[in-house]
């Protein structure tokens, strides 16, 4: 019995690691093809004879890296705050004060958990226009978090609806209104639920392309994702900027990533289970 | 993390409710006492988030409806059209082989990563606790955290005829079978299924792994016992353990397929042909470049119908009664 067990899991840590070789060959195929020399075409995967990490300084300057990060994070300051304040706020609303006739605003809200951008991009676009605020990257933030509410508030109702009620009860008798009560009790116990909320619209946004590219034609004005599609319509040809170009631009994602990993993936997990 | 509900005052004895329900009889009087008043002004936490939704969700998915239903170039007047530009859906050659399209990039972002995920999760049963697990689930999170853009980049490389791809095949002798993958009309699509598949497997191996660790081993030696081998046992344990983790894996990776832009955009940009065009980017192309705003919302409209009618069963039969 623990013979066939024993080879079996021998079976799967050989499929496991496969996988992991796997995932790692693009990122290794990148990084081989950005250490080329500049004008030759390189292959699949082959270590340089003599490795031009000049090329990633080559890259900084073409994708304007500097300003690429700047406004990234303009954007992120602008949606990431926001919208976990009042996804939070609507989340103790719906469920711990449970407003009458909150299940239908909540009914409301879920409706919009499967869509899918693309189908509400075109009159956002016109929305945007109409407003002035067409290649700004307001355009970008507002929608943003807008659209980013139906799993934000469901994420934080979640939490709030396990909340049992006599907590309020109790801090109600010490004579604090709900304003105080939510800064000061539901807030710090929900810190976990935030945290994991913060992380995630974080990355979404980072990563959000199709509204960086119909707002926003200036590269230097989009998200991170945005302006690598724009360096690879410039830079398509010339494989070796391009993968130095890439991995550049990955670069601040990977960093993020690898110091909060446990975050990240803890929140990646809740995410996908609750949504 | 979790001590989060532990360290809330247990209250008078009343057993912690989990999800909706009638509140319990001694809070009653409580509730009463905020009165109806204060109850309506609960309404003002909600109302900013609402308001951010009613406005850049709600408003241009009414509009979307509406225009679907006219012609409209963005610029001129609109001419009403009824429900013509859903029949020029339902009945445009190309617009059918781009639905079509969408729903073969299924088995590639959803079948194809559940099938492997649920072999490698019943093989592994856990992942070791050790350094060696947390740097396993480190890299297979990686495709979730880097933008799409970048791995539709990555594999264009990869697959394109001095990729990586190719180097292989011609290092064991399949030289004959090189090619442009991304740019011959027969393997494009696949080939763009297999960057999506690429992308989804680390995050299905990963729920699939972590839900059969919460498996009861017992579960597992009653069926041995009993004599079931491992295909037996899989069928009879760790496929209804894990119901619920499927739902989840399906949900995410069919949606992600249905509603595919990025990775299309950079990899191929539908091309050859229409061989890769997913509606996302026929919505962009008709919207943008064409400027058959009417079209393109009532090819968004069906889109997003399709989405749920895929998603919703799924819903149903994985989460059922636990939801």
């Amino acid at each position: 019995m623990n013979l066939t067990s024993r080879s079996e899991r021998l079976t799967g840590r050989i499929f496991l690691i496969a996988l992991v070789v796997v995932t790692l060959l693009p990122f290794l195929s990148m990084l081989s093809a950005a250490l080329q020399p500049r004008g030759t075409v390189p292959t699949g995967l082959a270590w340089p004879s003599d490795p031009q990490w000049g090329n990633f300084a080559d890259a900084f300057t073409a994708a304007n890296m500097g300003a690429l990060l700047k406004s990234s994070l303009l954007i992120v300051a602008g949606v990431v705050p926001i919208g976990v304040l009042i996804a939070t706020m609507a989340g103790f609303g719906l469920g711990h004060l449970r407003v009458p006739g909150g299940h239908i605003a909540f009914a409301l809200l879920l409706l919009g958990l499967t869509l899918p951008f693309e189908a509400v991009v075109t009159p956002l676009y016109y929305q945007m226009r109409d407003l002035g605020l067409l290649n700004t990257r307001w355009a970008i933030i507002l929608p943003l978090i807008g659209l980013y509410m139906p799993f934000a508030v469901f994420w934080m109702r979640a939490h709030f609806i396990n909340v049992p009620p006599e907590l309020s009860e109790a801090a109600r008798v010490d004579g604090s209104n709900t304003w105080q009560l939510f800064w000061r009790v539901h807030v710090p116990l929900a810190r976990p639920a935030i945290a994991s909320l913060t992380i995630l619209l974080f990355l979404w946004t980072w990563n959000q392309f199709l509204l960086a590219i119909v707002m926003v034609d200036d590269a230097t004005k989009r998200t991170m994702a945005g302006a690598l599609g724009a360096f690879q319509g410039q830079w398509g040809t010339d494989l070796v900027l391009l993968c130095a170009g890439s991995l550049l631009i990955l670069t601040p994602t990977l960093i993020v990533f690898l110091i909060f990993q446990r975050q990240f993936i803890k929140a990646l997990l809740q995410g996908s289970v609750k949504g | 993390m979790t001590s989060a509900l532990g360290s809330a005052p247990a209250g008078s004895g009343i057993t912690p409710r989990s999800g909706g329900g009638n509140p319990d009889q001694p809070v009653r009087p409580h509730r009463k006492r905020w009165g109806r008043t204060a109850r309506w002004i609960g309404w003002l936490w909600v109302l900013p988030a609402l308001i951010m939704y009613g406005f850049f969700v709600l408003r241009p998915l009414a509009m979307t409806v509406q225009y679907s239903l006219y012609r409209w170039n963005g610029i001129g007047p609109a001419r009403w059209v009824g429900f013509e530009n859903y029949l020029t859906v339902f009945t445009d050659r190309d617009l059918l082989k781009i639905i079509t399209n969408a729903f073969v990039l299924i088995i590639f972002f959803s079948f194809i990563p559940v099938l492997l995920g649920l072999l490698v999760a019943s093989l592994v049963r856990r992942i070791t606790t050790g350094p060696g697990g947390t740097l396993v689930r480190t890299v297979l999170f990686l495709p979730q955290v880097i933008p799409l853009v970048a791995a539709g980049i990555a594999w264009s490389w990869m697959l394109s005829s001095s990729g990586l791809v190719n180097q292989a095949m011609r290092a064991v002798g399949l030289d004959a079978l090189t090619r442009s993958w991304l740019g011959e009309f027969t393997t494009a699509l696949p080939a763009v299924g297999v960057i999506g598949t690429w992308v989804m497997l680390g995050l299905c191996t990963i729920l699939l792994v972590t839900g059969m660790s919460k498996i009861d081993p017992s579960l597992y030696e009653a069926a041995r016992m009993d004599g079931a081998g491992p295909i037996r046992e899989f069928f009879a344990v760790t496929l209804p353990s894990l119901r619920q983790e499927i739902g989840v894996c399906l949900t995410v990776t069919i949606i992600a397929a249905l509603a595919s832009f990025d990775i299309v955009y950079i990899s191929t940009s539908g091309g050859p042909g229409i061989q890769t065009t997913v509606p996302g980017l026929e919505i962009y192309r008709l919207a943008f470049s064409q400027r058959q705003v009417g079209l393109a919302s009532a090819l968004g409209v069906v889109l997003m119908l399709l989405v749920v009618l895929c998603v919703l069963p799924i819903q149903r039969l994985t989460r059922g009664e636990k939801a």
